[in-house]
């Protein structure tokens, strides 16, 4: 007759490592992972801070997200510690997992101790469905999905880049989505600018693209900033933002920007597009470059062709625009390789990307000095400032 | 000879090509070449006095050159130098 599960339980006890809330704690200080094997409702309810949830129907599929390193101390907990007696064996005879334990009492005894208990923000029955496939991601998770849902990114321009931009980002569920444009939709934008819609020809950008971010994720909030950024209201937008996404048409405010997002230790991620070429990459005041490091002037009118009317293919700013939403997430939530210190250059008919470095000036006008130095007047600033920004519109 | 990548603004300035080839053992005698052939770029990449203009940025590969020795840097036969002014295209 087979042994009874209490049985094989008693069994597996007595072939793996079991310790006390205590020395967990102990022992989670030094470097072990903890790793929370119970469901989703009770991990929501409260866990040990720190501790990786890897639900116990999961184990074999993602514990490598948690605990990527087999000689690294794992201890797995429960509610009382059958449930993480189970797991331990899995890791420690199906996957070679070299110094498992499960700690005894599981979370109620640690409850029961006093021990410091995190309770996360709860998402609802929605949401978790809505961000499953993001939840499911080691790099994500919940927590992640939380920064997310937290976050608040400003896009300069619901045009060609700010377009796709936005959308993603909702659909991720980016919490607060500035947006700053001045302009109505017109037919002509329709070709590259999928937020807006024929029906709304005529309609503020940022009326449209709210309306649509609103369709896809009521979870998103947008502000709509219906003006043209300037030096009169830089530093009263910027500040309320985590992340700038620059997509603007023009030198001077780029510089403008440059210089405000430096003074305010805002990261820019700054995209331009022209026929079938587009650059991309990631300003972040004081760790890498700035835009004035990359360039410290603009180029006159006449190699400035943003200037006039141009032709861009229309996928090009939706790629460029992507690229931009995908390094804004990974800056929220600090995952891989931000494009920091590097700019990348797509070439659509050739479909080629060469990337170049981008180092930080150790002179340069703005970066190379602490933000509370950088005065109003300076901001914005180049030489003939003026001459430029009357070719510029 | 060296490859020269020709960025979008300056593609009418060298018949539309995305690439030039040119000789030369240094960023500037190859700019030089670029230069004597399609005069059109020569306000675009220089300044009245010689020097690169500072809207434009010279790559040797992945390297900006004013990190390196400037116009006298070195190039091989199998390098490539990227030309890369400012872009500023949002497509309103």
């Amino acid at each position: 007759m087979s042994p009874s599960g209490a049985e094989v339980l008693r069994q597996i006890k007595s072939r793996i490592d079991e310790i006390d809330p205590a020395a967990a704690r102990e022992q989670s200080s030094h470097g072990a992972v903890l790793v929370d094997v119970r469901e989703t409702d009770e991990w929501s309810a409260g866990h040990v801070p720190g501790a990786r949830h890897v639900p116990k129907s999961h184990l074999e599929s993602r514990i490598e997200g948690a605990a990527p390193d087999r000689s690294v101390p794992v201890i797995v907990y429960c509610a009382s510690g059958n449930r993480s007696a189970w797991a331990a064996r899995t890791l420690i005879e199906d996957l070679g997992y070299e110094h498992v334990s499960s700690m005894t009492g599981g979370f109620t005894l640690w409850k029961d101790r006093g021990y410091e208990v995190e309770v996360p923000r709860s998402m609802t029955l929605e949401q978790r469905e809505r961000y499953s496939r993001h939840i499911l991601l080691p790099e994500v998770g919940m927590e992640g999905q939380q920064k997310l849902l937290d976050a608040r990114v400003l896009l300069l321009g619901a045009g060609g880049l700010g377009s796709p931009t936005a959308l993603y980002l909702a659909a991720a569920g980016v919490g607060t989505l500035g947006i700053v444009d001045d302009d109505v939709v017109d037919v002509s934008n329709l070709q590259r600018q999928v937020i807006h819609t024929t029906d709304r020809v005529g309609m503020p950008k940022v009326e449209s693209a709210a309306m649509t971010v609103m369709a896809l994720n009521p979870d998103v909030k947008v502000e709509q900033h219906r003006l043209r950024l300037g030096a009169d209201n830089i530093m009263e937008i910027l500040p309320n933002y985590d992340i700038v996404v620059d997509g603007l048409d023009n030198f001077p405010t780029r510089y403008l920007l440059n210089d405000a997002s430096v003074r305010l230790r805002i990261p820019v991620v700054s995209a331009a597009i022209l026929g079938f070429d587009g650059q991309l990459s990631v300003f972040k005041p004081y760790e890498g470059p700035c835009y004035r490091c990359l360039f410290p002037v603009p180029p006159p009118a006449e190699l400035a062709p943003s200037c006039g009317a141009n032709g861009v293919i229309g996928v090009l700013p939706g790629t460029m625009g992507l690229l931009q939403a995908t390094e804004v997430i990974k800056l929220i939530l600090d995952i891989g390789n931000p494009l920091i210190g590097r700019l990348l250059m797509y070439d659509a008919l050739a479909a080629t990307v060469t990337e170049v470095k981008v180092r930080r000036d150790p002179n340069c006008p703005i970066c190379s000095r602490a933000p509370e130095e950088i005065s109003d007047q300076e901001m914005g600033a180049f030489p003939d400032y003026d001459a430029f920004c009357a070719g510029a519109h | 000879m060296a490859t020269i990548r020709i960025p979008p603004v300056l593609r009418a300035s060298v018949g539309g090509v995305k690439e030039i080839q040119a000789d030369g053992s240094s960023v500037g005698e190859i700019l030089r070449v670029v230069v004597d052939s399609h005069p059109d770029t020569q306000s675009q990449l220089f300044s009245p006095d010689g020097q690169l203009n500072r809207y434009v940025n010279v790559y040797l590969n992945d390297e900006d050159v004013r990190v390196l020795d400037g116009l006298e840097t070195a190039v091989g036969d199998h390098d490539t130098l990227v030309i890369l002014p400012a872009m500023a295209g949002g497509a309103r």
